[in-house]
């Protein structure tokens, strides 16, 4: 009989001393031990750093990113610096860090103090005062570093809340031997890729290109290539926005592609899926508009391998107005300094510093991980001149992706752009299926992004 | 929430009975019962812990949350209801929950009769051959709703799934589950194969327990198989068909898994507010709306609530009827 109350005693405070050790995890850094943002299932405890930390006994700084060759960038930076060590770890790719870093702004602890985000989520959480103005921080001294394009997306009226990493300059993958086999050169127009497109399905080939609902920071990019301007704001007022997602220019890019769907020109079959790496690999279409980074992601798909191999080539994206060319980025990412971080300076100094040494840059454009915003590597001449093999042996950076990049002039996001993006694709997947034209599509995503600006307490100019 | 109500009902019965009996034994025994109280919430506080830490105190900050509203710019204020009038008013909740019901009311009488066709017979007919069925028909319910959802997406694809071939037989273009016309049937398709073979166990159980000694009866008395399976069996297993109907109504409409794995796959077709639950998600995770998705949670929880309302009432005017 006594023994039973003392099992259950024991057990009772296992389960307190548990309860308490996930607590404790909530607060944020200073100890390796301690620190935030355990990936799930982790075991809790000592294990909460993806990396081994070489030198313990300095501080540290704890860090969400997804890049795939984290592991190494982070060995790297930690081996490289005798005041600072980064704590890793991968707590998932895009939206779900996202939700998990939302969580944790509600929650008011738990996020890390370097955290990765694509350029366009900045603004998202920099509203929420998620984020830390590190121009102060020590931007200054690498500003030389990157393009006024690439700095522009980091810039919320002065302040600068992340160090770019890589970009997404858009371009057009094309399959070299589909456009031999229908006799068409890379169009260099919108006007030429549509008249291309009927001349290879006029002679019974295949799909010339996508265009899916699931892309909005896709289409978005394309919009604002026309003209487009979706948000603007006011340098004084920060509780006012400007919304045109229904102007000339963003309506005639979706009813442009909306007609050339209808005349079974472009497919309409979301990206990203496996349906869609099938059909690149049976070559069902002729083209992917997509951005730098799509070589790597199509090359880890198994795209181009076998039967394929070689088959692929990259030209410039296609213009609206080839006298004043336009260039558009998609995707890419940046570190941020979060403003749970305990000592904001030193988070500062590893998000500047991360990922910016030689041997990560060369690893990651190499390996085709990543496109560099850092003129370190870009201005690397044996980046220039890489033959990638995924095209061929064909000089991509130097030809196509390196203009591109250095064209780029930066986007204007918006603080809400989840919703954006989900009120685009639902009303584009309208659109492709045929229901409402492209015009109606944009009037329709206007009225309802404004409405939830509206609600969010913006005032919309 | 009608049971542990029922529980605490009876468990003051049993308090009530010793005290009525006889006033000696009353404080003959007065210190026993107490005891025995004690003894009685030792062993449920183990659950009750847990019942309230995890279940009625996130129930109540939930709602609490509901009754504020937090924007981007003015940050947080108490509007009352204001949340729950939006979301009765909000076309997405609306067309969400009416999706629902309609799933409901295809789904259900679907899984019902193919689960209890399936339990009857493999009650009527014993051999290995229906054991080993037994087993396969449960199996789906064994795999993990995600890991479902994932492969029927998979079988669904016209470009590597088997409904090309299958339909170039008979030379007909494959139909795409995941287009907005025909995802209705696809999810259908899902969920019917992933918790059939679960509600089959459960009749087959009450089934199994039925007292082999009324069929005989019933046989002497000139019933045939069919009059035994519609006069004997169906009424006897009434209150687990009851069951499972209740719990597959209130699964069905918090609807939330195998469309938010397909959304991966089809964007386009499964918008973020597709079902209720998906909706409150969405506000909640992606838009960091915590009060809105809290007011979605229960104006869904007060549609449930409805809706298991109305079908209680329905199938106990029923059971009288059959009884």
């Amino acid at each position: 009989m006594k023994t039973k109350p003392i099992i259950a005693a024991a057990s009772a405070i296992a389960l307190a001393a548990t309860l308490a050790a996930c607590s404790s995890d909530g607060g944020s850094s200073a100890s390796p031990s301690g620190s935030a943002g355990q990936p799930e299932g982790n075991g809790g405890g000592d294990a909460a750093c993806t990396n081994t930390i070489p030198k313990p006994d300095l501080p540290v700084v704890t860090m969400w990113a997804w890049y795939p060759n984290m592991q190494l960038v982070i060995d790297n930076f930690n081996e490289q610096h005798d005041d600072v060590q980064v704590c890793w770890t991968n707590v998932g790719q895009g939206g779900d860090e996202y939700d998990k870093f939302q969580t944790a702004i509600a929650a008011g602890t738990g996020a890390p103090d370097v955290i990765m985000l694509e350029a366009d989520r900045i603004p998202t959480f920099q509203i929420q005062e998620a984020l830390v103005d590190i121009s102060g921080l020590g931007v200054e001294d690498v500003r030389a570093n990157y393009s006024e394009g690439a700095w522009e997306d980091m810039t919320i009226r002065g302040g600068v809340y992340g160090v770019p990493v890589d970009g997404g300059p858009l371009a057009m993958i094309y399959r070299e031997d589909i456009f031999d086999e229908y006799g068409i050169t890379p169009p260099t127009t919108w006007d030429e890729y549509a008249e291309a497109a009927r001349t290879v399905r006029d002679a019974g080939g295949p799909l010339f290109g996508d265009f899916a609902a699931n892309v909005s920071a896709l289409n978005m990019a394309l919009q604002i290539q026309k003209g487009a301007e979706p948000f603007t704001y006011d340098p004084d007022s920060p509780e006012t926005i400007g919304i045109a997602l229904n102007d000339q220019a963003s309506k005639d890019v979706l009813e442009y592609w909306a007609g050339l769907a209808e005349e079974g020109l472009v497919g309409t079959q979301d990206q990203f899926t496996p349906e869609y790496i099938s059909g690149m690999v049976n070559g069902d279409y002729a083209t992917y508009i997509s951005a730098a980074w799509a070589p790597g992601y199509l090359t880890g798909a198994g795209v181009g391998e076998g039967a394929d191999e070689g088959t692929f080539k990259v030209a410039p994206l296609p213009q609206w107005d080839p006298a004043n060319p336009v260039e558009v980025n998609w995707g890419g990412s940046a570190f941020s300094v979060t403003s749970q971080a305990s000592d904001p300076e030193l988070a500062a100094k590893v998000a500047l510093g991360v990922y910016a040494d030689e041997a990560s840059l060369t690893d990651g454009w190499t390996n085709q991980v990543i496109f560099p915003l850092n003129n370190n590597a870009l201005d690397d001449p044996a980046f220039e001149d890489l033959e990638v093999e995924f095209f061929a042996g064909q000089q991509a950076n130097k030809e196509v992706y390196i203009p591109a990049a250095q064209a780029y002039s930066g986007f204007t996001y918006a603080p809400f752009g989840q919703f954006y993006y989900d009120a685009m694709t639902e009303q584009v997947a309208n659109m492709l299926a045929g229901d409402i034209t492209g015009s109606e599509a944009a009037d329709r995503i206007q009225e309802t992004v404004v409405q939830y600006a509206e609600e969010q307490g913006f005032t919309v100019q | 929430m009608t049971t542990p109500i029922d529980e605490d009902a009876g468990a003051h019965a049993h308090d009530d009975a010793p005290r009525q009996t006889s006033v000696r034994a009353r404080t003959r025994t007065h210190r026993e019962p107490l005891r025995r109280q004690l003894t009685g919430w030792l062993f449920v506080a183990p659950f009750a812990l847990v019942f309230l830490a995890f279940l009625v105190a996130p129930l109540l900050y939930a709602l609490y949350l509901s009754l504020y509203r937090d924007a981007l710019i003015g940050g947080r204020r108490f509007v009352l209801f204001d949340n729950y009038v939006k979301a009765f008013t909000d076309p997405s909740f609306i067309e969400g929950a009416s999706f629902v019901i309609r799933f409901s009311l295809v789904l259900i009488p679907l899984q019902m009769v193919i689960s209890l066709a399936i339990a009857l017979m493999l009650d009527t007919l014993t051999n290995r051959f229906m054991r080993t069925s037994r087993l396969l028909i449960f199996l789906p319910y064994a795999i993990p709703a995600v890991i479902g959802a994932l492969m029927w997406g998979f079988l669904y694809s016209r470009n590597f799934g088997p409904l090309t071939d299958v339909f170039g037989l008979i030379g007909q273009p494959a139909p795409d589950f995941l287009s907005r016309d025909l995802i209705f049937a696809g999810l259908l398709n899902i969920v019917v194969w992933q918790w059939a073979g679960y509600y089959m166990i459960i009749l087959y159980a009450a089934l199994q327990g039925i007292d082999p000694t009324l069929y005989e009866a019933a046989r002497i008395d000139g019933a045939s198989t069919m009059q035994i399976i519609l006069r004997v069996k169906i009424p006897l297993i009434m209150p687990a068909l009851v069951l499972i109907l209740v719990f597959a109504l209130i699964g069905t409409l918090q609807f939330f898994n195998e469309p938010q794995i397909l959304r991966y796959l089809a964007a386009g077709t499964i918008g973020p507010d597709f079902t209720p639950n998906m909706y409150a998600y969405q506000q909640a995770f992606s838009l960091a709306n915590f009060n809105y998705g809290s007011a979605i949670s229960f104006a869904l929880g007060a549609v449930v609530f409805v809706c298991v309302y109305i079908f209680m009432f329905v199938t106990r005017k029923r059971g009288s009827f059959l009884s």
